[in-house]
């Protein structure tokens, strides 16, 4: 279970300080996946970013499973069981599919295990197993590695930001299939996926609504849902434009 | 053939992974020696009379052979120049690994002067593959400075790959090439220096001939108070195409000085020069560390990789 505790975060930003998370307060339980979405720039990034220890809140504390990670780096997190998918994930030269998703195992898998990672996020396993995650990989491709690493790792607590963004509509199906297998298997553990998606925001047992760097809207997806879709997020986004 | 003791071995296994006696030709120099010579019916080695080193001529049509020449020194103090000639044979396809190995417990330097030249005749294929190590904890310095001449007929391929990863204090390497027309030259240099460490590497190749290429990448990574200088020119003389590219990444204090030559004389030559220097990025490490690893070890999968 991660808790949240009125987390905020500010920048400098041209001279001035920025609040980009404004005193958020979360619960995330265990066994249940959580989609937060809402309009750009509303912060959820920024969020995943601090709970994965990437960025430090301005004030406010992290707990998970009861401890008090709030001061923990980046590895002592990942070694409790947090995991990201990046938004933009990152190239290597040199390093290979395989590579990766053995450091994220952290113990030397074989090629057939790797494959099944593979296989669930839609790779054919065989054409990318020794493929360098450099500058040759689409960034559909880039992102369905990015996810297997996450998957490779069998965390407590998952967070996927914007998963769906450049998958294509066939392999859509699968990913959703990943996620709903992710929940039921792993019984002590939570997902966090950050979404535009409706078709994602379906498969959630709770809905964030992310605006303005505060939580606006909060519930079971069956209570937020209905009122989201086709209103709230393009009304939001308009809202800060203005 | 001679006895070689355990380090001789050690370093032989580091720049040619032999553990034993290799298959097809070979020379073993240990300590100014040869430790063991090999010639077969198409690859004969003979051993120059008036300076050392080695004339190997590969006979025409020679198929997938290979030869074996690597070069170990362990006692300290020594120095060499050495001139290995290679004759390759038309349309012969070979590999040749070469290498040294220098270990140097003692307070005196070092040095092995390499100088390699191929004459590679019509519609051969060489690939050529050459990796230079150091070790031994002694003052006295560990130093390589291999020359390469390649000299390029109608139609011939030579590909090389060039590595020193550990241990070797000074280096000069300079590499020419002179291409006929259709040739082509691939060259991928690997290089990792640090303490002290100081590294030059210098191509020149000339694209003589019609529709001739050159493509030559260096990888490298200067760490601690290192240098390198990677200094690459290509002179397109007829209708051709030559890229050189230098992609590094400094660390520490570590420098690093990317020259770029490119010289066009002829319209039709396209030649493109490319490089980057730079750390690791801060996103890789990130990256890494949110799959679990230290920041120390995010940075040596990453460094490993990219000299891979
Ligand atoms: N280090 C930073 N310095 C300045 N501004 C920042 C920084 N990090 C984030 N921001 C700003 O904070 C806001 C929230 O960014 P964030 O990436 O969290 O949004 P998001 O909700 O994930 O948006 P999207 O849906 O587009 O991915 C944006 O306006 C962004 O420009
Ligand atoms: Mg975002």
């Amino acid at each position: 279970m991660l808790e949240l505790k009125h987390i905020s975060f500010d920048v400098e930003d041209g001279g001035q300080g920025r609040e980009i998370i404004r005193d958020i307060s979360l619960t995330i339980p265990d066994g249940r996946l959580v989609v937060v979405t809402g309009p750009n720039g509303g912060g959820k990034s920024t969020l995943a970013r601090l709970i994965m220890g990437i960025e430090r809140p301005t004030s406010g504390a992290i707990v998970l499973n009861g401890e008090d990670i709030t001061n923990l780096s980046i590895t002592e997190r990942a070694r409790r069981g947090i995991g990201f998918a990046f938004q933009q994930p990152v190239r290597f030269k040199g390093l290979t599919v395989l590579d990766l998703l053995r450091l994220a195992a952290g113990r030397e898998l074989n090629p057939a295990e790797a494959c099944e990672y593979l296989a669930a996020v839609g790779l054919c396993a065989r054409d990318y197993i020794n493929r360098e995650v450099n500058a040759s990989l689409s960034g559909g491709e880039l992102k369905r590695v990015e996810i297997a690493t996450v998957l490779a790792r069998g965390t407590a607590l998952s967070l996927f930001d914007e998963p769906e963004a450049g998958i294509d509509l066939w392999s859509f199906q699968n990913l959703i299939e990943v996620f709903e297998g992710m929940r039921k298997n792993i019984r002590d553990s939570a997902i966090m996926i950050i979404s535009h998606q409706e078709r994602i925001l379906n498969i959630a047992d709770e809905i964030v609504m992310l605006a303005d760097g505060h939580v606006e809207k909060q519930g079971p997806k069956d209570e937020i849902l209905p009122g989201l879709i086709g209103t709230a997020a393009a009304v939001a986004a308009c809202r800060k434009a203005i | 053939m001679k006895k070689l003791d355990s380090i001789q071995k050690r370093l032989l296994e580091e720049i040619a992974d032999l553990h034993t006696i290799p298959e097809g030709a070979y020379n073993i120099r240990s300590n100014s020696e040869s430790a063991g010579r090999r010639s077969t019916a198409n690859i004969e080695i003979i051993p120059k009379t008036d300076v050392a080193g080695l004339d190997i001529r590969i006979k025409a049509g020679t198929r997938r052979e290979s030869v074996h020449i690597p070069v170990v020194m362990t006692q300290s103090g020594l120095k060499e120049l050495v001139y290995n000639d290679f004759y390759i044979g038309e349309g012969a396809d070979v590999v040749i690994i070469a290498g040294c190995g220098i270990d140097n417990c003692g307070s005196a330097d070092s040095e092995h002067d390499g100088i390699h030249r191929f004459y590679v005749g019509k519609n051969a294929r060489v690939k050529y593959i050459e990796k230079h190590y150091g070790s031994g904890d002694g003052a006295g310095k560990r130093i390589l400075n291999p020359g390469t001449e390649v000299y390029q007929e109608e139609g011939s391929t030579v590909e090389m790959e060039m590595a020193q990863i550990k241990g070797v204090d000074d280096t000069e390497r300079t590499t020419t090439a002179e291409l006929a027309a259709g040739a082509k030259l691939v060259v991928r240099e690997r290089l990792m220096t640090h303490g002290n460490q100081r590294a030059i590497s210098t191509y020149v190749v000339n694209l003589n001939g019609a529709d001739s290429s050159a493509d030559v990448v260096s990888r490298s990574v200067a760490r601690d108070n290192s240098y390198q200088r990677f200094d690459a020119k290509i002179i397109g003389n007829a209708p051709c195409n030559g890229h050189t590219e230098c992609d590094s990444i400094i660390m520490d204090n570590g420098r690093i000085l990317a020259v770029p030559g490119l010289e066009a004389n002829d319209v039709d030559a396209a030649l493109l020069h490319e490089a980057a220097i730079g750390k690791i990025a801060g996103e890789q490490l990130t990256k890494l560390m949110t799959l679990g690893l230290t920041e120390q070890e995010a940075e040596e999968q990453i460094i490993s990789g990219f000299l891979k």
